[in-house]
């Protein structure tokens, strides 16, 4: 009988009373007969808290994968950063966890600033003018951009460069179904997007900074390209990139989008994580999702509301620029934390930690044997593509069993042959990524174990 | 009634503030040189950007954002969290969104090292103990909705409805069956027909009838085998049962076409009546509601998608199943439509969502709906004698009142009584939503609302009445006891300032 209702079977009787009904049941007249569930639902009776707290801790045991168990050198969108105390603590303020979208503005003060700040940073940190207030994930991020872009040029023919997350490429594709998009995926060569064969006009050109395989794309000659091609520019960013690399608004991208997990939320298996969207000025009529404006109260008090209100769906409905209502507002909350924790220098100093621990593993791989460099010339972020004899699935097997999640194999994620590599090599590679958190001796033992493992 | 003495556990019109000056933002507290971040130390050589970027790869000057003490940020953020009204401040009656209480032990499965510490790209041998949770959550939220099986990657209600939408082209297209046309009742939630354009599909409203529910005829009188299929929310949005609801689907069925169910509303039927049961093909559940997982401020949500027989092997994919007793896979679908999302969905969410089944069970699960309707209709039954409810009726988990007739005699809209309401220490109802009903004020008490704070919100209801009739500058003023007064939603459209940089 564990729940959460306040009722006294005083107070049920005496309510029942006001209503005129003799039982609960009646409640449910309006419900034909025929139609009601003439049985109890077949889910296990109720248990209490402990009971379930035991059973979740079971749960978590059989995910050994977990990260403070086996140490992780897995990225590919997901990545294990710091997460300190003091966001976790501020993050998790039930004023925040537990509140509903900002309808009301003089309550919703905290929130709305919170994402008023948020889209400062992130807007900063891709370069460009406008960030919406969260979308759910980056690969849905990717679908939004590819439809803003579709209706700023007018052309649905999208380019995506298969450099692009896997994953991403086949959700942009599950909702192409829907719009109708035309899609042309271009491969790469060597690690690097190849273009040479797009011709005419398109709509839109993605590319992703850095590639899933790690690689750093040459972004002024895809902002060249679009010009050419009358495309909108949309670049799938690691934001943390920008802590090091100049942004991608530096370079005249009109859409970047990227995945917000690194800044204050947790693996999570995958979710809830937070997209990221922004955008130059003169596309911010078709943003899609909820954007915060400064504004004031009727005593000329400095207030933050909901705005540009009328490109949503509760207001345009069928001609609304998205469909998004609920997006990501307590992970978005969480990234202007933890980005008010890193502070200018911090920023850019787990940026380049990232980049130091990935430089530290390759030059490990140099030597190696079993595991290699797949494009050992390729200037490189936080992710490395590393070339295992043994096929990659084996090696990531193998590895657990030493206590490392040593990456992801790629025929994971692209589930069969794809443009983004050579089929004989497809299955023998895996995806490595190294974080500020990685330290030296971790580096060194993992190498050592991946180049035994991997011959 | 004696009862009605204890004070009233969700009126929030205590709540302490220090003051009424505005929070400034954090880059107005950046102080240069000043830092709180900390980092490991890795032991790992101090290469410059230089040594390790091609030069014209590197920025000449660092992104700036804040650069403040941990004490400030802990400051700063805390006195954010002030200005923000809650469910666990006070009772949040927004009608549609299900603001129930969040039981905190979701919160503690959440942060659980062994479920927040896994990585989504682990392979399945290494996250059995996630995908029995998918496996368990899946079955639970069938048998709620009576379906066959289900996706759980849609993030959020608008994601499950496009997700539906997309399940019902390739089914049809499957049968070489071209269809162009979804309808969609003149109540529906704007998501609803925002997906049906993604969708690919045109939307064909049908108005309400005299009883706000879905007019028959007019319904009939737009089925052919254009038709893909109708959205519908049930309870509508009126907080009505759609009493036709096994002859609609009959009527669509009929011309080939499917029934999507939104599940904005379940919380008012659990264990009382499924969607499988009505004839619904398609059904997404907003876990965020019905499950308490809780909004987050707008987000996360999660809206897996359940649906009947048929549709299974189109569904998201892959989904974890148990390919041998005990034992979890990851199994794509044989004519998936695809991923609908970078990894499996909002996991934790998910998890969150088993929990609260868990804790309640089947029979408990019931009862939330039983005292859902229940507090609604005793809101409603109170209400209705100084208040005019649309379409009144008994009502299911929340009801609608209009103030037409207010505005009209006193020129007091349904946003002027929100305002007045919030003064009285509760949220605001939601307003002009559905659309179909003129100074629309909709009420959703929800089930963890005692009887006491119902009374209190009635009150509340009635001093703000009160004011309209005999004092109508008070309405207009309010709300006075909010960290800001009302705010100036034009002068935010019309001198975008979106950012801190976007200032004058």
């Amino acid at each position: 009988m564990a729940d959460y209702l306040p009722h006294t079977n005083d107070e049920l009787r005496s309510m029942l009373d006001f209503l005129g009904l003799s039982s609960t049941e009646e409640l449910f007249n309006a419900v034909p007969e025929a139609l009601r569930l003439a049985r109890g639902l077949e889910i296990a009776d109720g248990m209490n808290e402990p009971d379930v707290l035991s059973r979740f801790e079971e749960r978590a045991k059989r995910n050994t994968a977990r990260s403070d168990q086996m140490l992780c050198f897995a990225g590919s969108g997901a990545y294990d950063h710091e997460l300190p105390p003091v966001v976790k603590a501020l993050a998790g303020r039930s004023e925040f966890v537990t509140a509903y979208t900002p309808y009301q503005p003089e309550v919703a003060q905290g929130v709305l600033q919170a994402i008023f700040e948020f889209q400062t940073m992130i807007a900063r940190i891709y370069g460009l003018p406008v960030s919406n207030a969260s979308l759910y994930d980056g690969a849905t991020a990717l679908v939004e951009g590819v439809n803003l872009g579709v209706a700023s040029s007018g052309s649905n023919r999208v380019v995506l460069s298969a450099g692009v997350h896997p994953h991403w490429r086949q959700v942009v594709a599950t909702f192409a179904r829907g719009t109708g998009h035309h899609l042309e995926v271009v491969p790469l060569i060597d690690g690097l997007t190849d273009f040479s064969a797009i011709e005419g006009t398109c709509g839109v050109i993605v590319v992703a900074q850095p590639n899933y395989l790690g690689g750093l794309e040459d972004l002024s000659a895809v902002r060249a390209l679009c010009d050419r091609t009358g495309a909108i520019m949309v670049v799938a960013a690691d934001p943390v990139a920008s802590g090091v690399l100049k942004t991608p608004g530096s370079y005249g991208a009109d859409v970047v989008v990227g995945e917000g997990q690194g800044f204050g939320t947790a693996l999570s298996f995958g979710g809830p994580y937070l997209g990221l969207f922004a955008c130059s000025i003169k596309e911010i009529r078709r943003l899609p999702g909820r954007i915060v404006g400064e504004t004031v109260d009727v005593e000329g008090r400095r207030a933050y509301v909901t705005t540009l209100r009328t490109r949503e769906q509760d207001i345009r409905r069928e001609k609304a620029s998205s469909n998004i209502c609920s997006n990501q507002t307590l992970m978005a909350v969480a990234a202007s934390i933890q980005l008010g924790w890193l502070g200018t220098e911090g920023f850019a100093e787990m940026a380049l930690a990232c980049a130091r621990g990935t430089r530290y593993l390759a030059n490990h791989l140099k030597g190696g044997s079993g595991a290699t460099l797949l494009h050992p010339d390729l200037g490189v972020f936080r992710e490395l593509a590393v070339r295992t004899v043994k096929p990659a699935t084996q090696v990531v097997n193998e590895m657990a069993a030493r206590g490392f999640l040593a990456g992801i194999a790629v025929s994971a994620l692209t589930g069969g042959p794809d443009p983004s590599l050579s089929d004989d090599v497809l299955g023998h590679v895996l995806l490595v990524s190294v974080t500020e958190r990685r330290t030296a001796k971790e580096i060194d033992d993992f190498a050592a174990a991946l180049e035994e493992v991997a011959k | 009634m004696t009862t009605l003495n204890t004070a009233a556990g969700g009126k929030a019109s205590s709540a302490p503030l220090m003051g009424k000056d505005a929070e400034p933002t954090i880059f107005e507290l950046s102080q240069p040189g000043r830092s709180a971040y900390q980092l490991r130390t890795t032991g790992v050589p101090q290469w410059s950007a230089e040594e390790l970027f091609d030069a014209s790869l590197l920025s000449d000057h660092p992104v700036p954002l804040a650069e403040v003490s941990e004490r400030d940020l802990v400051a700063h953020v805390t006195r954010l969290s002030h200005r923000q009204f809650s469910v666990d401040l006070g009772a949040y009656p927004l009608g549609s969104c299900t603001m129930k209480y969040n039981p905190k032990i979701c919160d503690a499965v959440a942060s659980m090292p062994g479920l927040a510490g896994v990585h989504p790209g682990a392979p399945a041998s290494l996250t059995q103990g996630w995908l029995e949770t998918f496996v368990s959550l899946e079955r639970a939220l069938c048998e709620v909705t009576g379906m066959a099986a289900a996706t759980l990657q849609p993030a959020a209600g608008a994601a499950g409805e496009l997700t539906g939408l997309l399940l019902m082209r390739a089914y049809h297209e499957a049968n070489g069956d071209v269809r162009r046309r979804i309808i969609i009742p003149d109540s529906a939630h704007g998501t609803n027909p925002a997906s049906v354009t993604l969708g690919g599909y045109e939307v064909t409203t049908i108005a309400s009838d005299d009883r706000g529910c879905v007019d028959l005829a007019a319904l009939k009188a737009a089925l052919d085998t254009d038709v893909a299929g109708i959205m519908l929310t049930n309870p509508n949005t009126l907080g009505l049962f759609e009493e036709d609801i096994a002859e609609i689907a009959a009527a669509l069925h009929n011309v080939g076409g499917l029934l999507y169910y939104d599940g904005a509303n379940l919380n008012a039927i659990m264990g009382v009546v499924r969607p499988g049961d009505m004839g619904f093909d398609i059904v997404h559940m907003n876990l965020h509601k019905t499950f308490a997982t809780p909004h987050g401020g707008g987000g996360p949500g999660a809206g897996p998608v359940a649906v009947s027989p048929r549709l299974v092997d189109f569904l998201p994919g892959p989904r974890a199943q148990e390919v041998a007793p005990g034992v979890y896979d990851w199994v794509k679908p044989p004519k998936s439509i695809g991923r609908v999302h970078g990894w499996h969905g909002n996991s934790l969410v998910l998890a969150r969502a088993l929990a609260y089944i868990e804790v309640h069970g089947g029979d408990g699960l019931r009862r939330v709906s039983e005292r859902a309707v229940l507090n609604a209709n005793w809101i409603r039954q109170r209400l209705s004698a100084k208040f005019d409810v649309a379409f009144d009726r008994p009502c299911m988990h929340e009801v609608v009142l209009s103030l037409a007739k207010l505005r009209k005699d006193h020129g007091v809209k349904a946003l002027d009584m929100a305002k007045r309401i919030m003064e009285e220490g509760f949220h605001a109802p939601t307003v002009y939503f559905p659309l179909i009903v003129d100074e629309a004020l909709m009420i959703e008490p929800t089930e963890t609302e005692s009887l006491q704070t119902l009374e209190a919100l009635a009150q509340a209801f009635e001093v703000a009445l009160d004011d309209a009739l005999n004092n109508e500058q008070a309405v207009f003023a309010a709300p006075r006891t909010t960290p800001v007064g009302r705010v100036d939603e034009a002068r935010a459209a019309r001198t975008l300032v979106q950012t801190f940089d976007a200032r004058g």
